[in-house]
């Protein structure tokens, strides 16, 4: 009945389990820069496969290019750190600033006819207005009533995309007051205000979910609802208010592109929600909540654009496009997961 | 430390107490989740409330924290009534709760998880991290937990998760913690420093309510324990001089002086000579376990013991195919089985209990019949079909074999009680008629009874020419093994026949043999009562079938 002892090894496991959090948490701090390296890569590419890619023309319009879809990415990736998801911001983007037109231009003398029952300046408030709105009544299906949230939403991805096919009847609308396309066709400082804009928005964001309790309390809901609960967070109302500025986030996306475009395109946005999550996700957001931060989702867009604006200049056919912008997903995927050294399941 | 342990007993009288409640009634539509139950915990007192599953600890638990309102009753802290019930942070500095289930969150560090909505003053002030992460480090020493505050709590062991959940609770200003099932994650070693550390909480005046159903740990950390019965208060008493059966009794309203399985034990047949059941040779998963060999027997209930790094759990899951080991040999019967092919395993006739059985064991929104059928699905209608009437004759055949409480074979597994589903997942295993089941910690959060009867229903098993492997380190479970095989750090530490006492078997999970450990008759002080405890323990008939 003779025990064969090992104290020495007792002893050592101790401070090498005490060791391992501190490695670890290091490559979680990387895991937000994994795609910087594409980024300079693709650079890299643009720059050997053509003179006019690093100009600033050229660099500029990739950002522009880049500020609707990025405004969804932000929207969508506070929505997926705090657990949820909402495939209707697609149509958001496309159905708010046809609402806000049809309430505010007049009933004739235009191609499109609206009800003129608002002065034009209120354009923007409404549209933004339509947003909240969508956003709240998404919440409220899924927060009070229960609803499985990616039903829902893709529910309303349907509804509202048919809305706006029913009020623009299915036609693009041309006659934009200016007040509206003001935002997405200036430029400030040499730059176009829309790119300003976004910047702006994501510093903000990104300060808030680093320094603010509230912030904080979107990875915490994300983590483990309950355990927030617990902790005193108002996990419902917390997540409504992120999925109503998501929504917002989305109908202001729809009035600079309104702007960029000179008029509200009748498929504004439709199929974009695929690149959107694509973007949040090889950004490093987590699909099951808790993890990831918007600066990884501002350099997912720029990688997925900057990828179509290098395939452009380097001439490979735009019938490619789409097999490419494809592969890139999966490729950006394989690289954030080993950059990071996490399993995304 | 029995000076401390023992001193707010006598202070009791002159005291009042930490928590009071009197006269608690909750009633959930038509059942009564409490009926009159009351509970007083003094000052620097660990408490212990013990009870079946289903008895009302939960309920009582609810209430204290203020998650639920009674329906009647009484209750107040430090003799001042209860606040108001939604006050949270009124609530917060009065009690707090270390539940089952984790409330730390697995991505953010522990200097976050410590302060958690309170990061700042105020919802749009700046979170200052750097005093932020100081704050989290005084608080931390202050309760002796070393623990880094940038540490993510995902890369916490269990254990350390529980330290920051208790040094949390205490940063409200609760002198009063709720601990549900603390150790029901934790081995040997880690409950040890776990005790360690409440006993010196207590030294600092914090009272302790613990729920457990382990009632070693109720004798090994408390000075009074409540039972509840049936929604019911039934006693209170110092824990030392109530004895083990009186204390079972009281839980169970039965007496347990004829333990079946230490009967079934004492009588066992042996049908030694024949081919083992199970050879197992030179496995070897590398940085899990190194060269191992073991033999079961036709009509053995082996043990394999061993704490939480020995790799005794992955021994047992690499024999019913969950790992692939680089080397070594597997048969049952003399054949040879295929390593790391679950398909292969069962066929050879090997049934398998998951540690895990939320994880691993059950599909909860399915019915009973169907989780208990998951495993002989090709035997239940011709050319690959499952005919629902075979399925529900098999599924009543398995409820009435292992005596699974349940309205119906159709109602969904999740509605059982945490005893009943393990039944459940044992039905699974043992539906296959297998030479073999290999069970994994087969009572965890298991009630009393249904632990009893589990175990008796492995042993019946092998008493049938065939053979169970007990993975555990729970010594209830160990004890009704014909022998015990101890791992530690992935070698065979020793092996015992049945009779062993619980200090050389821990010691041996320890990987220490028998000299200077924690777990050994602690210091003058309290040897006294650990005596006591072991006579009680030895005489018991449990033991008795042993010897």
């Amino acid at each position: 009945m003779a025990a064969i002892t090992e104290p020495g090894l007792a002893s050592e496991a101790a401070p090498a389990a005490a060791s391992v959090p501190r490695r670890s948490l290091n490559l979680a701090r990387y895991r937000d820069l994994s795609l910087v390296p594409v980024l300079l890569v693709l650079a890299l590419i643009g720059f050997i496969v053509s003179p006019a890619f690093l100009t600033s023309a050229n660099l500029l319009g990739v950002a522009q290019q880049s500020t609707e879809l990025s405004l969804l990415v932000l929207g969508e990736a506070l929505i997926l750190v705090v657990g949820k998801m909402d495939l209707s911001l697609e149509s958001t983007i496309g159905v708010a600033p046809v609402i806000a037109m049809w309430l505010v231009l007049p009933s004739h003398g235009g191609r499109f006819q609206g009800l003129g029952a608002l002065p034009t300046w209120t354009a923007i408030p409404v549209c933004l207005l339509v947003g909240a709105l969508i956003g709240a009544v998404n919440g409220f299906l899924i927060l009070k009533l229960r609803l499985n949230g990616f039903i829902v939403t893709l529910g309303a991805l349907t509804m509202l995309r048919g809305l706006q096919v029913a009020i623009s009847q299915g036609q693009s609308i041309v006659e934009v007051p200016n007040s509206f396309l003001y935002l997405g066709e200036t430029s400030w400082l040499g730059a176009p205000a829309a790119v300003w804009i976004c910047l702006v928005l994501f510093a903000v964001g990104g300060a808030a979910l680093a320094w603010l309790r509230h912030g904080r309390a979107l990875y915490a809901i994300g983590g483990n609802a309950e355990a927030a609960r617990t902790a005193g967070i108002r996990v419902d109302r917390i997540t409504w208010t992120v999925l109503i500025i998501g929504s917002v986030l989305a109908a202001f996306a729809g009035v600079l592109y309104t702007g960029h475009y000179g008029s509200v395109s009748a498929d504004q946005g439709s199929g974009w929600i695929f690149q959107v999550f694509a973007a949040t996700v090889i950004g490093g957001v987590s699909l099951n909540g808790g993890k990831g931060t918007l600066f990884g989702a501002l350099t997912g867009v720029l990688t997925l654009q900057l990828v179509v604006n290098v395939m452009t200049l380097a001439g490979v056919p735009p019938l490619w496009n789409q097999f490419l912008n494809g592969l890139i997903i999966i490729v950006a995927l394989i690289i954030s997961r080993y950059a990071s050294g996490e399993k995304q399941e | 430390m029995a000076d401390t342990a023992q001193a707010p007993a006598a202070q009791a009288v002159a005291t009042v107490p930490v928590v009071e409640a009197a006269g608690i009634t909750k009633r959930f539509g038509a059942t009564v989740a409490l009926r009159d139950a009351k509970i007083a915990i003094d000052p620097g007192e660990s408490h212990a409330l013990v009870g079946r599953n289903g008895a009302g600890k939960s309920t009582l638990v609810s209430v204290l924290t203020g998650i639920q309102q009674p329906d009647t009753g009484t209750l107040s802290f430090s003799g001042k009534p209860a606040p108001a019930f939604g006050d949270t942070d009124a609530w917060r500095s009065r009690v707090a709760c270390v539940y089952q289930r984790s409330t730390v969150i697995g991505g953010l560090t522990v200097a976050e998880n410590l302060f958690l909505n309170r990061q700042s003053e105020g919802g749009f002030r700046p979170i200052r991290w750097k005093a932020l992460r100081a704050r989290a480090e005084a608080l931390l020493a202050e309760y002796g937990v070393d623990v880094s505050p940038t540490a993510r709590i995902a890369d916490l062991t269990v254990e350390q998760r529980q330290f920051v959940e208790i040094a949390r609770a205490l940063s409200f200003g609760a002198r009063f913690i709720i601990l549900d099932e603390p150790t029901a994650k934790l081995d040997a070693r880690g409950i040890e420093r776990l005790f360690t550390k409440l006993r010196g909480l207590q030294e600092q005046g914090v009272a302790f309510l613990f729920i457990s159903h382990h009632l070693q740990e109720v004798y090994e950390l408390c000075t009074r324990v409540t039972v509840y019965r049936d929604a019911r208060h039934i006693l209170t008493a110092p824990v030392e001089g109530l004895g083990h059966d009186a204390l079972v009794e009281a839980m169970t309203g039965e007496s347990s002086a004829a333990d079946p399985v230490a009967a079934a034990a004492a009588s066992r047949p042996r049908t030694v000579g024949s081919q083992p059941v199970l050879e197992v040779r030179g496995l070897t998963l590398p940085g899990v376990y190194t060269d191992l060999s073991l033999t079961v027997q036709a009509g053995e209930v082996v043990g394999l013991a061993g704490a939480t790094a020995s790799g005794n759990v992955q021994l047992g899951e690499t024999v019913a195919g969950l790992h692939r080991p680089r080397a070594g040999q597997l048969a049952v019967r003399g054949r040879t089985v295929r390593l790391g092919d679950i398909p292969a395993a069962l066929a050879a006739g090997i049934g398998f209990v998951p540690e895990d059985r939320h994880l691993q064991g059950l599909v909860p929104e399915r019915s009973v019949a169907e989780n208990a059928t998951l495993t002989v699905t090709d035997q239940l209608g011709p050319f690959g079909t499952v005919l629902p009437s075979r399925t529900r004759d098999f599924a009543r055949r398995m409820i009435e074999d292992l005596d699974i409480k349940t309205p119906d074979a159709a109602t969904p597994v999740s509605a059982l009680s945490g005893g009943n589903q393990q039944k459940v997942v044992v039905a699974r295993a043992l539906a296959t008629e297998p030479e073999l089941v290999v069970a994994i910690r087969p009572t965890n959060g298991v009630d009393i009874k249904s632990k009893e009867f589990l175990l008796g229903r492995f042993r019946r098993h092998a008493e049938q020419g065939r053979a169970a492997l007990i993975v555990s380190d729970e010594l209830d479970d160990l004890r009704t093994c014909d022998r015990v095989v101890t791992m530690f750090h992935g070698r065979i530490a020793a092996e015992y026949p049945a009779g062993w006492t619980d200090e050389q078997l821990v010691a041996a999970m320890e990987g220490i043999a028998g000299t200077g450990h924690p777990t050994q008759p602690r210091p003058t002080d309290l040897t006294d009562t650990t005596e006591t405890e072991h006579e009680r323990d030895t005489k018991g008939p449990r033991h008795g079938g042993h010897h």
